[in-house]
C-alpha cells in the first residue's frame, strides 16, 4: 500500500502542477498582455477556466492531506523550515482565488473594483507558482538546515538561495507556457489564436532560458542537477521525449490541430518532473549535511498507510470520472449565463 | 547593514508577543474566520437546492431567481471558505508541527475523506454553477444536492477530526510513543457523534437566521416583497427546527463532555466545589482566585440533574484536578453562557414562527415581527463563535485531551507574531470584502433576479 499511497501523491503534485499551474499560467498570460487585448483574454480565460478552477485547486489540498497522514514527520520538516514560502504561497492562493470569485460575483461591475480585482488576481498569479516553485527548489537543493545556528539559516536561507529562486521562475515560466497552450484550443477566433500562439512561442523561450539558469544555480549551489537527469536511463528517456514532443507539438501548431497539443505539453512538463523526481525518489526532502527525509523511511504507521490507500483508491472512483465529465462538459462552448 | 539588523533585533524585541500566544490567536482567528465562511457554504446549497426544486416543479420564475441569487452568495463563500481551508491545512503544520507529526497518522483519516468529499463539491459546483441551460433539469439539481451532501459530509469529518482531540482513542500511549494506532477507530470516537452532531445543527440554525435575517430586512423595506417572503420561509424553516432540536443535542455534548473532559465541564460551568445536589450557575463572573462565582443565580441540584439524571449524585468539580491541567475559566464559563443564551432565545423564535406560521398568520408582516428576525441576524453566528471558544480553550491547557500539551506542540520558529498580525488583516480584509460582496449582491436583486 505504500506504494500506492507514493504513486498517489506524485500524482497529485504532477497534476497540481499541470492544472493548477495552467491555472495560475492563465494569471500570467494576462498580466503579459498589452491593454488592448486584455479584454478579450479575460474573457477567453472565464469561460476556459472558470468551472474547472475551483478543482484544480484540490490536488494541492491531496498532496498535503497525503503528506500529513502518510510523512507527518516529512511534512512537519517542511512546514518548519520552509514556514516563509508557505506563508507567501497561502497569501497567493488566497488572494488569486478570492479576488477570481469575487470578480466574477460581484454584482455591481465597477471599473474601479474590477481594476482592483485584476491587479490583485494577475499579480498573485505570478507569486504562487513562483513560491511554490521555491519550495519545491528547496525540497532538493540541501539547503535546509534542520540545526540552524542563527535564524536566517533556519529559516531563510533554507529557500532564499539561487537554486530555489531559479526554480521558482522556471516554474513561473512553464505555468505560462501550459497556460497559452491550453488557450491556443480555447480561442474564440483566428486572430486570437496567433495571439496565443505568439504567446507560446515567448513562454517557450522564456522557460528554455529560466531551465538554462536552474542548472547554472544548481552549480553554484552544488547542487547535482545535470548528474540526476542526464545520468540514468529514465531521466535521460525523459528529457529526449519531452524534446521530441516539443518539436511535434509545434509541428501540429502549423498545421492548425489546437486542441492535441495541450496533452503534448502537459506531457513535457510531466516529464521535467519525472526526470528530477525519478532520481532523487525516495527522498522528498534533502538536508544539508546528507541525512535525507525519504518517503520509505519516514511513513506513518501500517495500519494508517493502508487506511490512507484505500480512501485514497476508493475515492478516486468517486473523483476521476466526475472530474473527466465537468472537463469534457465544459468543453463544448456555450453562452454562461 | 549590522546597524540595520541591530535596530531590527531592538524593535523586534520590544514588539516581542509570546510566539506561544501568537501562534494560538493566530490559529483562533483562522478557525474563527473559517468556520464562518464553510457554515454558510455548506448550509445554503440546502436552501438553493428547496428552491430549484420549487422552480422545477411549480415553474414559477421568483424561485429559479432565488436560486440564482442564493448560488451568487454560495460561489463566494465555496471560494473564501476554500481558500481559508487550504490554508488551514498548512497552517496545522506551520504552526503545530509537533502535534501533526505525531497526531497526523492516528487522526488524519477524516482529513483525508474530507479531500474526497471536498474534491466532489467543487466538480460538482462547477457543474451546478455554470450548467443553467446546459444540462438537464433534474441532473442540474442533482449536481447542486451533491454540492450540499458533500459539504455537511466534509464539515462532519472536520470536526470528527476536532473530536479526536477532545477524546483521543484509535492508539495507545506507551512512554511517549504513539503505538498500535488505528485510524478509524480514531475517527469514530466517543465523541464524533455528539459534536458533529451539534455543529450541523449549530450550521443549519446558525445560516438559516443569518440569510433569514437578511430577507427579513429587505421585507421590512418593502423591496421585492414576494422574492423576499418566499426565501425568508426557506431560510427560516431551516433555522428554527435546527434551532429547535439543538438543545437536545446540546445536552447529549454537556454530559458527554463530563464524561472525557471533566475539566471542560467543570470550567464551562465554573463548577469549582464538588457537592451534592450540585448547583448549575447561570450568568455571573468566576472569580478564579477566591474560586467562586459572583453575580450569578445558582439553581441547586440542576446540574447534578443535567449530568446524573437525579438532582442529588454530585458532580466533580474542578477542585478534582490539578490546577495545572485547567483549562481557564472565565473565558470558557463566558463563551458557554453566551452560547446557551443566544441558542434559548434562537430557540424560541423558532417556536414563535412555527405559532405564527400554524396560529396567527397576520403576524408574519407585522413589523415587531421582522425586527425579531432582522435582529437574529447575526446570533448564531455569535453563538457558533462562542461554542468553539469553549471546545478549543476549554481544551487547554492540552492539544490532545491528557496526552500533549499545547505548548509542546508549537513551532520553534520565532516572530509568529508577524504571521499573526498579517493573518488577522487578511481575514478582516477578506470579511470587508465578502459582506460588501453580498450587500451588493442584495441591492441588485431588483436588475438582477427579479424584475
Amino acid at each position: 500500500m505504500l506504494y500506492v499511497v507514493i504513486a498517489f501523491l506524485f500524482l497529485a503534485i504532477v497534476l497540481y502542477f499541470l492544472l493548477g499551474g495552467a491555472d495560475f499560467g492563465a494569471g500570467i498570460i494576462e498580466l503579459f498582455t498589452s491593454e488592448k487585448n486584455r479584454q478579450q483574454t479575460r474573457k477567453t480565460m472565464y469561460h476556459a477556466i472558470g468551472p474547472i478552477w475551483e478543482a484544480n485547486h484540490m490536488w494541492l489540498i491531496i498532496a498535503v492531506v497525503i503528506l500529513f497522514v502518510g510523512f507527518p514527520v516529512i511534512y512537519s520538516q517542511m512546514c518548519t523550515y520552509l514556514h516563509i514560502p508557505l506563508l507567501v504561497m497561502l497569501m497567493g492562493i488566497t488572494a488569486r482565488g478570492t479576488a477570481f470569485a469575487f470578480r466574477s460575483y460581484d454584482a455591481i461591475k465597477g471599473e474601479r473594483t474590477q481594476n482592483l480585482y485584476n491587479h490583485i488576481f494577475v499579480y498573485s498569479s505570478f507569486i504562487t507558482p513562483l513560491f511554490l516553485g521555491i519550495i519545491a527548489g528547496s525540497a532538493i537543493s540541501r539547503q535546509i538546515d534542520l540545526h540552524p545556528a542563527t535564524f536566517l539559516a533556519g529559516y531563510i536561507f533554507s529557500w532564499l538561495n539561487y537554486f530555489s529562486v531559479a526554480v521558482g521562475l522556471f516554474t513561473v515560466a512553464l505555468s505560462g507556457y501550459l497556460a497559452a497552450i491550453y488557450l491556443i484550443g480555447e480561442a474564440d477566433d483566428e486572430k486570437d489564436a496567433k495571439r496565443f500562439i505568439r504567446k507560446a512561442k515567448y513562454m517557450n523561450v522564456i522557460a528554455a532560458i529560466f531551465g538554462g539558469m536552474v542548472f547554472i544555480a544548481a552549480g553554484f549551489e552544488d547542487v547535482r542537477l545535470a548528474r540526476w537527469i542526464f545520468g540514468n536511463a529514465v531521466s535521460l528517456t525523459a528529457v529526449i521525449s519531452a524534446t521530441i514532443s516539443l518539436i511535434l507539438m509545434w509541428i501540429l501548431i502549423y498545421r492548425g490541430k489546437m486542441k492535441i497539443i495541450r496533452i503534448f505539453a502537459g506531457f513535457q512538463v510531466s516529464m521535467i518532473l519525472l526526470a528530477v523526481g525519478y532520481m532523487h525518489n525516495p527522498y522528498f526532502i534533502m538536508i544539508k549535511g546528507g541525512k535525507n527525509l525519504s518517503l520509505y523511511a519516514l511513513h506513518a504507521p501500517d495500519k494508517t498507510i493502508d487506511d490512507l490507500g484505500w480512501a485514497l483508491v476508493i475515492g478516486s472512483f468517486l473523483i476521476l470520472p466526475s472530474l473527466f465529465y465537468l472537463y469534457y462538459s465544459f468543453q463544448k462552448k456555450n453562452e454562461i449565463v | 547593514m549590522g546597524y540595520i539588523c541591530k535596530s531590527y533585533l531592538a524593535v523586534y524585541n520590544k514588539l516581542n508577543m509570546n510566539d506561544f500566544i501568537a501562534a494560538r490567536s493566530q490559529m483562533a482567528i483562522s478557525l474563527g474566520f473559517h468556520i464562518i465562511y464553510s457554515c454558510i457554504g455548506m448550509v445554503m446549497p440546502f436552501f438553493m437546492a428547496v428552491s430549484h426544486y420549487k422552480w422545477i416543479k411549480t415553474g414559477a420564475p421568483v424561485y429559479k431567481n432565488i436560486t440564482q441569487a442564493w448560488s451568487k452568495g454560495v460561489a463566494i463563500f465555496f471560494a473564501t471558505g476554500a481558500v481559508s481551508g487550504t490554508i488551514l491545512s498548512f497552517e496545522l503544520g506551520l504552526l503545530w508541527p509537533k502535534f501533526m507529526e505525531n497526531a497526523g497518522p492516528i487522526f488524519g483519516m477524516p482529513f483525508s475523506l474530507e479531500g474526497v468529499a471536498f474534491f466532489i463539491e467543487a466538480i460538482a459546483l462547477g457543474f451546478f454553477l455554470y450548467g443553467w441551460n446546459r444540462f438537464n433539469k433534474w441532473f442540474h439539481f442533482f449536481t447542486g444536492l451533491i454540492v450540499g451532501i458533500s459539504g455537511i459530509i466534509s464539515g462532519i469529518l472536520v470536526v470528527s477530526a476536532n473530536s479526536w482531540m477532545n477524546n483521543p482513542t484509535g492508539f495507545d500511549f506507551v512512554n511517549g510513543q504513539y503505538l498500535n494506532i488505528d485510524p478509524i477507530k480514531a475517527m469514530f470516537n466517543g465523541s464524533w457523534f455528539n459534536e458533529a452532531l451539534h455543529m450541523s445543527l449549530a450550521a443549519f440554525s446558525a445560516t438559516g437566521f443569518a440569510v433569514a435575517g437578511i430577507h427579513a430586512l429587505m421585507i421590512a423595506r418593502k423591496k421585492n416583497i414576494t422574492f423576499h417572503t418566499k426565501a425568508f420561509k426557506i431560510a427560516i424553516i431551516f433555522g428554527a427546527v435546527a434551532a429547535i432540536l439543538q438543545p437536545f443535542s446540546g445536552d447529549l455534548s454537556a454530559k458527554n463532555a463530563y464524561k472525557t473532559q471533566p475539566a471542560k465541564l467543570g470550567a464551562m460551568e465554573a463548577y469549582y466545589h464538588t457537592q451534592p445536589y450540585s448547583p448549575l450557575v447561570i450568568g455571573g463572573i468566576p472569580d478564579t482566585a477566591a474560586k467562586k462565582v459572583n453575580y450569578g443565580i445558582e439553581i441547586p441540584g440542576m446540574l447534578s440533574f443535567l449530568v446524573h439524571d437525579n438532582f442529588k449524585e454530585p458532580v466533580n468539580g474542578l477542585d478534582k484536578i490539578p490546577v495545572r491541567n485547567q483549562p481557564p475559566v472565565t473565558i470558557t464559563h463566558l463563551a458557554f453562557e453566551l452560547m446557551i443564551a443566544i441558542g434559548s432565545a434562537m430557540m424560541i423564535l423558532g417556536l414563535v414562527y412555527f405559532i405564527a406560521i400554524w396560529k396567527k398568520r397576520s403576524w408574519l408582516y407585522k413589523k415587531w415581527f421582522l425586527n425579531l428576525f432582522i435582529w437574529a441576524t447575526p446570533f448564531g453566528f455569535i453563538a457558533v463563535e462562542a461554542g468553539w471558544t469553549v471546545t478549543e480553550v476549554g481544551r487547554q491547557p492540552w492539544i490532545i485531551q491528557g496526552i500533549m500539551r499545547t505548548s509542546q506542540a508549537v513551532t520553534p520558529m520565532p516572530g509568529i507574531h508577524y504571521s499573526f498580525y498579517l493573518f488577522t488583516a487578511v481575514y478582516f480584509t477578506l470579511s470587508i470584502a465578502v459582506i460588501v460582496l453580498l450587500s451588493r449582491q442584495i441591492k441588485m436583486v431588483p436588475e438582477l433576479y427579479d424584475r
